[in-house]
């Protein structure tokens, strides 16, 4: 019998925690990620979760409390937002760099000021460099799905890294829709229990994360280079395991009806989703467009973005944050930087919108790829486009 | 609606603290257990009591939902507030083949006039429903019966289960209610 449901997705989050029998959460709630930890807090005090759940003071703690609970070897959970990201900034590093397998849910939002809680990718974007597996989502399926694979990713001897699974904030978080749950039979054969190699023993004990002096520091941050670099091929692995298990395909990167496109739009997120529906409207008009949907973004997926790309003459990349005084959208920027030796690329024309919440509709996607396409053929004294904004 | 096999898009317009996510909810729930394409949501924010709130829900027999933008262009409008309609304009995009859902205790032809509604329009006095039956004026799983019947969106059946599962010990009461709208409400065709 399938397990079909029509749930809130912060809540099919707790499902998918549950399935995968995380032992420790330690999660401090904000919005829009108030609704995963209020219906984890709620699992485990009705014992349907049998979990530690530490309420903490703040995301600071939060993710200090994941450190320690990482590093006994429990599975270990927790999920946050926007300003509480940034609260947790340096800890994240600290995570990644001892090497301890975390799963956390971010559910995408704005940075103040002014005050936002509303969606944009503005938090994802001040972690890019914090060395977690960062994995974007764009429906309720695809979250449930990927929770599970990042326990499995996060937790493989090989990897040993924390993953961030992003999902745009209300746009994603609040939607009620239809997700499958496998069965728990299921889950305990793709899943299997965390054993994590190094766990703290009181009867041995050891110092982690201790000083690396100039001696030191430089090999220690080349291993974990390394490292999560070659964590893609067990990301792949993973995701064609679960694949073939319950039928539902995930890679680095996707494309939509991108066959002969001479223009390519780029989004990340749950906006791919409306993006898909313009592409529809636009080839029933005659246009050649598809879309190109980035998953992976660390590791960024450089040979898959390079092939999904080349047979286009104009690409326009949407980014829903700003770097200020900088090349417009970061997410841009980078696909920039890994077509910019290729000795054939597409135009690239940068679009930053969607920002604080600000939704972009199917017939704003079809103004986007028209202007951008326009930008490409004529040129502009711009870096990029800020789309829809007043008082340009 | 003629077509039940194209994308109903609904938008419900309430006060925070009424319900208006939950009736979105329900419905979504009542369409995806009958193996339709369903999503809903709130207005996203922050929640503040007694301020108008939306939500929207998108069903369709056929085809997957993918559009997850605010729906703009609705088919249908529901009303779980009377004194919504002279503050916000309901019928904003609403398809002129669309039809307006009011809780009001007033007869169809009073607030055309009124508020100048020219689509379908379809009057419950839910707030009395909810009054009789649940003992309080909150008429969110009320309405949902009007809509139901105004639309055949989803069947009364299907409703049930999501109803039991939100409301619990207070689930018979709130599908009676449903029911009770879902047969006194009065459909007035566009004129």
């Amino acid at each position: 019998m399938v397990d079909k449901r029509g749930l809130e997705v912060s809540v099919a989050i707790g499902e998918a925690v549950k399935l995968a029998d995380a032992d420790v959460i330690a999660a401090y709630p904000i919005t829009p990620q108030t609704h995963i930890v209020e219906n984890l807090a709620q699992l485990v005090a009705d014992g349907e979760l049998d979990a530690e759940f530490i309420p903490v003071e703040s995301e600071h703690s939060a993710m200090s409390a994941c450190l320690g609970s990482a590093a006994t070897g429990a599975r270990t959970f927790t999920a946050t937002a926007g300003q509480g990201l940034e609260l947790m900034h340096e800890v994240l590093y600290v995570a990644s760099s001892m090497r301890l397998p975390i799963v956390m849910t971010v559910a995408n939002r704005a940075l103040s000021a002014p005050l936002s809680v509303w969606g944009d990718h503005s938090d994802v974007m001040s972690v890019r460099d914090t060395g977690w597996i960062q994995i974007f989502t764009e429906n309720g399926q695809e979250v449930v799905d990927n929770v599970l694979c990042a326990f499995r990713i996060a937790e493989d001897h090989r990897v040993l890294l924390p993953v961030m699974i992003h999902l745009d904030g209300f746009h994603l978080s609040h939607m009620i829709e239809a997700m499958f749950f496998p069965e728990q039979g299921e889950v305990d054969q793709f899943l299997p229990p965390n054993n994590y190699p190094l766990p703290l023993d009181p009867n041995k004990p050891v110092t982690m994360g201790d000083f690396g002096p100039p001696a030191i520091y430089s090999e220690a941050k080349w291993a974990q280079e390394v490292n999560i670099r070659a964590s893609r091929d067990v990301i792949l692995q993973c995701w064609q395991e679960f694949g073939d298990r319950f039928g539902r395909h995930y890679s680095p990167v996707e494309h939509y009806r991108t066959e002969d496109a001479k223009v390519l739009l780029l989004t990340m997120g749950s906006f791919s989703e409306t993006a898909a529906t313009a592409v529809d409207e636009m080839r029933s008009e005659g246009k050649n467009v598809g879309l190109v949907k980035l998953r992976l973004w660390r590791p960024f997926p450089f040979d898959e973005i390079r092939q999904a790309v080349k047979g286009a003459e104009v690409l326009i990349v949407l980014d829903r944050a700003l770097s200020f005084g900088g090349p417009g959208g970061p997410v841009c920027s980078e696909i920039k930087s890994a077509l910019y030796q290729q000795e054939k690329s597409p135009k690239v024309v940068s679009f930053v919108g969607g920002l604080g919440g600000r939704d972009i509709q199917v017939a704003d996607f079809k103004e986007i790829v028209e202007r951008g396409t326009e930008i490409a053929e004529k040129g502009s004294s711009r870096e990029f486009e800020m789309f829809g904004v007043r008082g340009e | 609606m003629t077509d039940s096999n194209r994308l109903i898009e609904i938008r419900w317009h309430g006060r925070g603290g009424q319900g208006a996510v939950t009736s979105a909810e329900l419905m979504a729930q009542a369409a995806i257990s009958e193996d339709q394409y369903a999503h809903a949501f709130p207005s996203f924010g922050p929640e503040r009591r007694g301020a108008p709130v939306l939500s929207f829900v998108r069903i369709s027999r056929q085809s997957p939902i993918k559009v997850r933008a605010e729906i703009i262009e609705p088919d249908v409008v529901v009303v779980l507030d009377p004194s919504l309609l002279s503050i916000v304009n309901v019928t904003s995009g609403l398809k002129d083949d669309g039809m307006v859902v009011v809780n009001t205790r007033k007869h169809a032809d009073q607030l055309r006039e009124e508020f100048g509604i020219k689509q379908t329009l379809v009057t419950v006095n839910a707030t009395r429903i909810a009054r009789e039956i649940l003992g309080v004026p909150i008429t969110n799983t009320t309405m949902v019966g009007a809509v139901v019947k105004a639309t055949g969106a989803v069947k009364v059946e299907s409703l049930e289960e999501p109803i039991k599962h939100r409301f619990g010990r207070l689930a018979d009461r709130n599908f009676q209610a449903m029911k009770r709208a879902y047969d006194e409400a009065v459909i007035q065709e566009k004129g």
